[in-house]
């Protein structure tokens, strides 16, 4: 085994850290084995964070979708589905781990500040800070249809509200001053006169006048994620966000090209260029041999592509509904229709459809492949597959080069998909010198590394300034 | 009714029902908001046998300088708690007057979820103008505008609860289908103000509907599972329970109990030295334990259950847990939640079918 010496790459201390989702929709966590658990049972995410806990993960991480997934106007009904509230499932979690953060992907444009800083505050005292929060938009249409609201706002409205969002509820995280509260029953009152402070703030999108109704936590305001991939996106990370969560994290220049780019737009946004963690989501197989590990690999996409989701997968790629064809045939002869993208689930905005169907059919017919089997080898991919000691490697040298900084891992299998990671792959990091022993810190903020919140920053900055 | 007489549950907001009751807590101000605290108050009350816990809430302080001005939110505590307790019902307060019902529904069919079975909903409404603004949305200014948004929240919440069918996850191998979406269900309301399309993203919570309690001069007596009633006396209480018309009725019962250092009226009186006691319209009870045992024996005559509100819960928890609960165990008037039990058997109340189930298995056989 080749190992490049650690002191000649650009971040030879560099750390990895893992992040665990607990996915709960789409075609990548596997039901139909035997030993696949409850995606609604909480002693399956009880299981899941208390072996990512053991793993010395920094996050237990959970998604939301606000309304369940449609194809062609009837509800999707090939994969998991049926998740948990994130902010109220992670506030049980708080009960029963220590240290291991707890993110929540929570939607900016369907919620308020105030509510939703308040949910996410009670959340970070709860866990003694560990809280995180996922700023999401939503990308679809159909979503308002829940919502008193209704309705939906454009890609560039979307951002904008995101932001003033978070400017409020930050303006509510700093609301009150450390040491707000007193210590003694026989203080002349439970506050700390002129530590409480009343919050207005009149914007474009938001008109609130409040005072807020908790302190800060243990690390200042919850952790923020982001995990938008379009330029206001990844603009709105540099900005804004603590941690990016990304989608490049499958082959190594495109992990190091978003990253320099990230690095890029934080400069630019006047932050120091080790502000921001990038952990891009991923999937990690393990085998004692690579072939045992391209041979579970073969199991779990079999398992994960069934018929009908070939099927389905190829539907949107072709425009056209597939789900009587046959899946283990060949390619359908039909031309795919280009059709106008509503916003819905169904409708992927697919770069070029007929030149991937093109490409698809040139090799397919050069391998002999079925429809199911180029959905296997040429539809979504993602993931690391490998032995333990083979991906430490890897993973030692993307994060040493800088192309991420870790990874948020959803596992295929739940509730054990996580336990051959912390119980093989964890160990050869830690040999490599890539992975902590111990957790660093007792916040999440801590043990990712960061530095206090924005906001904390610039005041204290004012007031050395002043 | 079968099973014991008398349900208790008991509010375990802040440091009691007295606005300044942190001062005669046993713990310093700063240790409110914090993790142990409110794991520490459940467990106190699993212990003692209560059958629920309840938790207040709103989107405004819970007081005004100097008394205190923190709280966190009632979903979240209820969340942590359910994860640190094994057999209490435990039902947290949640306005509608403001909140995206879709997001209740999800929260509170997921403490459901947390909490095997245990979950409850204290309706309330958000009576302040001020609240308007913290939602960033124009004023339910009259009684009967707030009314209107919690019969449209509840009616909106409980049918998403019911928009999947217990089995709609059906993990179909041979057609790979995991879910059978004829088993999941639009609600498609459509109300004065707004519209919620559905099904829920949550399952069916393990109870099918979550035992809801509110003032049935608030909520319509056919949304609610229980009836929170207020009267000054057990004449007063036992009208209001006569005339509740919903399934079971819980009175509310203020409490200040008599400690080895202080009677209860000393300590009333101690804390009105600071402020006094809001006047709620609710019995109260300012004695010895033994007086509380015989008048909460006295209303289990026309009431279900009751709600206790301790003056100061660090003083009168200890004592409904050493005293008060003892002595109604042992004249069997109350009973411990069994463990594995949801909160609506514990309160005799049924597992409800379906609305959408019933409906489509009509629309078969037909
Ligand atoms: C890896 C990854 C995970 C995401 N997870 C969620 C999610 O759980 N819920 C959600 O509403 N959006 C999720 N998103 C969507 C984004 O947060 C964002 O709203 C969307 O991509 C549109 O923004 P964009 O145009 O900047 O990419 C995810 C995006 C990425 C790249």
């Amino acid at each position: 085994m080749t190992r490049t010496d650690p002191l000649d790459v650009p971040r030879p201390h560099a750390q990895l850290h893992f992040g665990v989702f607990f996915q709960g929709v789409n075609h990548w966590t596997i039901w139909s084995a035997p030993d696949s658990g409850s995606q609604i049972d909480p002693a399956s995410f009880r299981r899941v964070a208390q072996t990512a806990e053991r793993g010395l993960f920094d996050a237990f991480f959970l998604g939301e979708g606000l309304r369940l997934r449609e194809v062609d106007g009837r509800i999707h009904d090939l994969d998991v589905a049926g998740r948990p509230d994130a902010i109220t499932q992670l506030a049980a979690l708080a009960a029963v781990t220590r240290r291991i953060g707890l993110v929540s992907t929570s939607n900016s444009t369907f919620n308020e500040p105030a509510d939703l800083a308040r949910r996410l505050s009670g959340l970070d005292l709860l866990s003694e800070g560990r809280a995180g929060w996922n700023v999401v938009t939503t990308d679809n249409a159909w979503t308002g249809a829940n919502f008193r609201r209704g309705g939906y706002l454009d890609h560039a409205d979307r951002y904008r509200r995101a932001e003033e969002f978070l400017t409020v509820a930050r303006t509510l995280w700093d609301g009150w001053d450390d040491q707000a509260v007193a210590t003694s029953v026989h203080a002349p009152a439970w506050s700390v006169p002129g530590a409480v402070r009343r919050v207005r703030h009149r914007g474009a999108q938001f008109d609130v006048d409040l005072t807020p109704t908790l302190p800060r936590s243990a690390q200042g305001h919850p952790v923020i994620f982001q995990a938008g991939d379009s330029g206001e996106g990844r603009d709105f990370a540099a900005r804004n966000a603590d941690v990016i969560f990304s989608a490049h994290g499958n082959d190594f220049d495109d992990a190091l090209g978003f990253a320099d780019d990230i690095r890029a737009r934080l400069r630019a946004a006047g932050r120091p260029e080790d502000d921001l963690r990038i952990l891009p989501g991923t999937e990690i197989i393990i085998g004692a041999t690579e072939e045992e590990a391209q041979e579970k690999k073969r199991w779990i996409r079999l398992q994960q592509v069934t018929p009908a989701t070939a099927l389905g997968i190829a539907g949107l790629l072709w425009g056209i509904d597939l789900s009587d064809r046959d899946a283990d045939g060949p390619l359908p002869a039909d031309d795919p229709v280009v059709a106008e993208n509503d916003g819905s689930f169904g409708a992927r905005r697919i770069a070029d459809q007929r030149a991937v169907v093109a490409e698809w059919r040139a090799k397919a017919e050069a391998h002999g492949w079925s429809l199911r089997e180029t959905v296997i080898a040429l539809g979504p991919q993602r993931g690391h597959v490998g032995t333990p000691s083979g991906l430490a490697d890897k993973f030692a040298h993307f994060v040493r080069h800088g192309a991420i900084d870790g990874f948020n891992v959803t596992p295929y299998l739940i509730p054990d998909g996580l336990d051959d990671i912390v119980d093989l792959l964890v160990p050869e990091l830690q040999e490599r010198g890539v992975y902590r022993t111990e957790y660093t810190g007792t916040t999440l903020r801590e043990n990712l590394g960061l530095r206090e919140p924005l906001t904390q920053r610039s005041a204290r900055d004012r007031r050395q300034a002043g | 009714m079968s099973g014991p007489a008398l349900h208790l549950a008991v509010e375990l907001d802040g440091d009691g029902s007295h606005p300044a009751a942190w001062r005669r807590a046993a713990h310093s101000p700063d240790q409110l908001l914090t993790p142990r605290r409110v794991a520490g108050l459940a467990t106190v009350a699993e212990n003692a046998g209560f059958t629920l816990i309840t938790l207040d809430d709103g989107v405004l302080p819970p007081g005004a300088a100097p008394d205190p001005v923190g709280r966190i939110g009632a979903m979240e505590r209820a969340a942590f708690v359910a994860a640190s307790t094994s057999t209490i019902g435990i039902a947290p307060v949640v306005p509608v007057t403001y909140a995206e019902p879709f997001h209740v529904s999800s929260q509170l069919a997921s403490l459901d979820h947390i909490s095997a079975g245990r979950a409850g909903w204290v309706v309330t409404e958000e009576e302040s103008p001020e609240a308007a603004r913290v939602w960033g949305r124009p004023p339910v200014a009259d009684a009967d505008a707030r009314v209107r948004e919690s019969r449209d929240g509840i009616e909106v919440v409980r049918s998403l609860w019911d928009s999947w069918e217990d089995d709609a996850v059906i993990r179909s191998v041979a057609t790979s289908r995991y879910l059978d979406r004829d088993r999941l269900h639009y609600i498609d309301f459509t109300g004065e103000t707004y519209a919620v399309k559905g099904p829920a993203i949550v399952p069916r919570p393990p109870q099918g509907q979550l035992v809801v309690l509110g003032r049935p001069d608030q909520v319509p007596a056919g949304q609610l599972d229980v009836a929170l009633i207020a009267g000054r006396d057990p004449v007063a209480i036992a009208t209001a329970a006569a005339s509740a018309g919903t399934p079971r009725v819980f009175a509310e019962v203020e409490v200040a109990l008599d400690t080895p250092d202080a009677t209860g009226a000393e300590r009333v009186a101690d804390l009105a030295r600071y402020a006094s006691w809001t006047d709620r319209g609710r019995l109260r009870h300012v004695g010895s334990a033994d007086g509380l045992v015989a008048a909460l024996d006295g209303l289990s005559r026309h009431v279900d259950g009751v709600r206790l509100h301790p003056l100061v819960l660090d003083e009168d928890l200890p004592l409904l847990s050493r005293l008060v609960l003892p002595a109604l165990s042992e004249r069997r008037l109350v009973a411990r939640p069994l463990p594995g039990t949801s909160l609506r058997s514990t309160l005799g109340l049924a597992r409800p079918a379906n609305r959408f189930a019933a409906a489509a298995v009509l629309e078969e056989t037909r």
